[in-house]
Parts: structure tokens; sequence; C-alpha cells
């Protein structure tokens, strides 16, 4: 008998362990739902899945009646395209402090202590100056987007850039390089890998700044649904539509991976 | 020693000393170097030797004394008059083995990326791809360094180095992490490219009969005065500055 700590589980059991929670969570929800259905048919709580379905079925195919649009999917669509942009404006400014602060101690000297204090503003009590500025359009809430996640790339991206070996600065400039040749050709193609996987890391609180301004001042998307239905307590639009924010996170998260692989092939674990 | 000697001083060091704080890691260094010489420093570790290397390459300066570049003192940054191999992370590892050479030759180009295009760009692949063939790397041009062995590596730096035609080329310990028998066909390398581009080589080395072997000139860095109650109060020196070379390959 090995001990514990030894026992490595082969790739069958692998899978079979890591489905294993997921059956336990959907099998203790269909017995908790079925229980409160038998008492209360008109239970709102625990809806059973055939109820969510036909819910979901409403307002991804069927016309909404007050506008006419496919509900569901418009506020994929209008989620998605703050999330994208916001994400976007915070990776290109990000990128840019990042690698200037990290590379250039002169820049360094001057943004990084006004890096780390911005760093700490909380993002969301910035919610109400944003409004106030520009109102309650789709501005506002890319803004709030950037503004969470910029701090966070932009000194992530530093961090990486400073760990590129000075050795290779050096041999750089010593091959008649200048400033901007190293910037452009050393620096700027080893971050890009880097910059993508701290784009992961922050879509986490991307999608939690996106779903707080939608709940506060919106007319469409994800969060701006579920914060809507809650006042009719409408579980069977809720847990499906967590679901697919969830799925839809996985997806980014999973895509930008494998497009990390792709991109830059050179970029692998332990290399020197 | 050289018979490529050319009686030009290249290198003149005036009473360099180097201190940090209160250590002093190099005190009254004085020697001249003439251009074509192939020098190898060695001595123990903390010496000064690699601190040396360094003033050389400009990312050190000295305390005291000066340091002088055909008579004027030596540039304060890396220039390409100056090439170097470091033991390791010298080549660039997001570019293959042909990007990497070719790459260094756009930094020769004055321009804001140092991107080659059109016929320069055909011309530089052709140079790049003979030098990688004079160093052994001609059947692996478009692997990336991760790919390639450590020996291989040291080959596409020193190639990196040797096609910006420096002057001087610098060596910190370039062999020190390999296996002795590849460690054999790196000499060979390093003593064909110095023949041949004419370059004037410093080598940092913790083998001594490296040093004695590949150099026309060794230098020993150690201590003369040494105060056992404080290690640091002293610098080294050049000790020993021996005229060497001709010695028999089979000793390796």
């Amino acid at each position: 008998m090995k001990k514990l700590i030894n026992y490595k589980p082969n790739r069958t059991s692998n899978i079979l362990l890591g489905l294993l929670p997921f059956a336990v969570l959907i099998m203790v929800y269909m017995v908790s739902s079925d229980a409160r259905l038998a008492m209360n048919p008109d239970d709102k709580l625990l809806p059973a899945f055939s109820q969510m379905g036909e819910s979901m079925y409403r307002m991804a195919f069927e016309p909404s009646k007050r506008s006419g649009e496919l509900l569901f999917w418009q506020d994929t669509a209008s989620s998605l395209t703050r999330l994208a942009l916001g994400v976007l404006i915070a990776g290109i400014v990000g990128l840019f402090v990042g690698v200037l602060t990290g590379a250039l101690p002169i820049f360094s000297a001057g943004f990084s202590p006004l890096l780390t204090v911005v760093s700490l503003v909380p993002p969301l009590a910035l919610l109400p100056i944003l409004f106030i500025v520009v109102g309650l359009g789709e501005v506002s809430k890319i803004t709030l987007i950037a503004i969470g996640i910029t701090p966070f790339i932009a000194r992530d991206i530093q961090r990486r850039t400073q760990e590129i070996p000075a050795e290779q600065l050096v041999k750089a400039q010593t091959l008649g390089a200048s400033t901007s040749q190293i910037l452009v050709r050393v620096v700027l193609p080893q971050i890009m890998p880097k910059l993508i996987d701290a784009v992961r890391l922050s879509l986490g609180a991307g999608w939690l700044f996106l779903i707080a301004a939608e709940a506060i001042a919106s007319t469409d998307g994800l969060g701006y649904r579920i914060f809507l239905v809650r006042r009719y307590l409408s579980m069977d639009v809720i847990l499906p539509y967590v679901a697919w924010i969830t799925l839809l996170a996985f997806l980014v998260d999973y895509l930008l991976n494998k497009l990390n692989r792709r991109l830059f092939p050179w970029n692998v674990e332990g290399q020197s | 020693m050289s018979e490529k000697k050319t009686n030009k001083v290249m290198i003149q060091a005036k009473n360099i000393g180097k201190r940090y704080g209160q250590d002093i890691i190099l005190e009254r260094v004085n020697v001249r170097v003439q251009e074509g010489e192939f020098i190898t420093l060695v001595g123990a570790s903390g010496c000064g030797k690699s601190t040396f290397l360094k003033m050389i390459l400009g990312i050190e300066s000295a305390t005291e004394g000066e340091l002088l570049l055909d008579g004027k003192p030596i540039p304060n940054e890396p220039g390409s008059d100056r090439g170097i191999v470091f033991q390791q992370y010298s080549v660039f590892p997001h570019m293959t083995v042909l990007q990497n050479v070719i790459a260094a030759k756009g930094f020769q180009k004055s321009s804001m990326t140092g991107y080659l295009f059109g016929k320069e760009k055909d011309v530089a692949n052709q140079e790049a791809r003979e030098m990688l063939e004079q160093v052994g790397l001609g059947h692996v041009l478009n692997r990336y360094p991760h790919e390639l062995s450590g020996g291989m590596k040291q080959r596409l730096a020193i190639a990196q180095a040797v096609i910006c035609k420096p002057r001087i080329l610098l060596l910190d310990e370039p062999f020190g992490a390999l296996d002795p028998g590849i460690r054999a066909d790196m000499h060979a390398l390093v003593l064909d490219l110095w023949r041949k581009h004419k370059l004037t080589i410093f080598m940092v080395t913790h083998d001594l009969k490296e040093g004695f072997y590949l150099g026309t000139r060794l230098w020993v860095f150690d201590k003369l005065r040494h105060d056992p109650h404080a290690p640091n109060a002293y610098g080294a020196s050049i000790t020993y500055d021996l005229p060497v070379g001709h010695m028999p390959e089979p000793l390796f």
C-alpha cells in the first residue's frame, strides 16, 4: 500500500474524479428542487431544469413582446462588447505603461508611485463619478472596466518586463541596438504572451465590474437581466444566466490560452 | 606571444580601483593591451575578474584610476565595438536561430525598429546564413533557442556577436556550463574566429587549463595584501601577467 501522498490517479480516474463534484451538486439540486416542488408546485426558489429550459427557450428564441428582440442574445452581445472594449483599452494602456516603466528607469521613477496609488483606489467607488462625468451610457461601463483592471495589467507587465534578464538588454546594446530597437524587438515580443496571461487573470475582475455597472445603470446586458428579474424571484432565468456567464468566462479564458500557445511557440516553461 | 601584434595600445588601465561601499574589489590594476591579443582572466571567485570585464563592457565604472580605449576614456555604456557572450541569457528566446543573427544585423541600422526590408534583408539573410554555417549551426536555422543544447546556444551567441564585427570580444565564462567534450569544440571555434576576424578577446574562465591553452596572455587576479581580520580591506590586482599559448592540444 502506497502512502497517500504518492498515489497519483490515472487518466480515467482523473476525469471521473473531476466530474464527481459536478454530478453531486446537480443531484443535490434536483433532489431539493423536487422536494420543494412536491410541496408547492408554484415554488420559485429552486425551479426544475424543465422550467429553466422553458424560460431560456422563451428568452433565446421568442422575440420580446416589448422590444421585439431576442433578449438572451441581445444581452450576451451587449455584455461581451462592453467587456471586450474595456479589456482592450486596459490591455493597450497597461502594456504601454508597464513596458515603459519596466524597461526605462526614468519612467519608473516618474510613474511607479502614481501607479501604486492608483491601483489602491477601489474602482467601484469611482462609479458614481463616472456616471456624473460621462453619463449613464456605454462609456461609463466600459470606462469602469478599463479603470478597474488597467493598474493590475500595468503592474504585472512592469514586473514581467523587469524579469527579462539584464544580459539580453546588454547583449542587444553590444549588437548596436538603440533604446527604441530594444523596446520593439527584444522587450515587446517577449512581453506579448505575458500580456495575454495578465488579461486572462484580470478577466474575473472585468466580469465583476461589468455586472456591477450593468446592475446599476443599463437597459440590457447579462448583469442587467439578472438584477431585473430578481424583482420577480425568477430563479428560472437567473440560474441559467449565471451558468451562461460562467461558461462564457471559461471559453474566453480557454481561447486566450490556446491563442497564447499558437502565437508564441517559443514561450515554454523553464526556458533559459 | 601573438605574431599578429601591431604594437598599438588598445586598452590601457591606469591604476584602476573598484570599491562597493566599504568593500574594495580591485586596486592598482595597471595593464596595456594591444590589438589582436587573446587574454584569459583567471582567479578565485569574487576576485574582480568579471568586474574588470564589465568595466570594458561599460556596465561598471572604475571608482579610481582610468580605463582608456584608444587613449580615450572607455564609454560608460555598452556599444557595438565591444561584443559580449555571457554564460547564459545571451540569445533572444523569441527569435529562431536565423532571426537572432538577422536581428543583430538589423540593430546595426539606425532606425526605430531595426527591421530590415527588401535588398538589405536579403543581404543580411545571406550573411547570417554564412555566419551560422561557420559556427556549425547551418542545420538548425529555424529552431528556437529552447530547442538547442547549451553548446549550440553559445555558438549562436558567438555568431551574433561576431557578425557585428566588434573590435573587442568579451567572453564571461562562456563555456562554464558545458561538457568537457563540447568545450574542446568551442575552443577550436573561438580560436578560428579570433584569427579570421582579427579580434581582441578577453575571456574570463574558471578553468586554468583553458586559460593556458586558449590565450596569448594570461592574467591571474589575486590579492597582494591580505588582512585576515578584514577580508575586504584590500582589493585584488593582476598578480601574474604571463605570455602563454602554443600549448599542445592533446592536453584536452
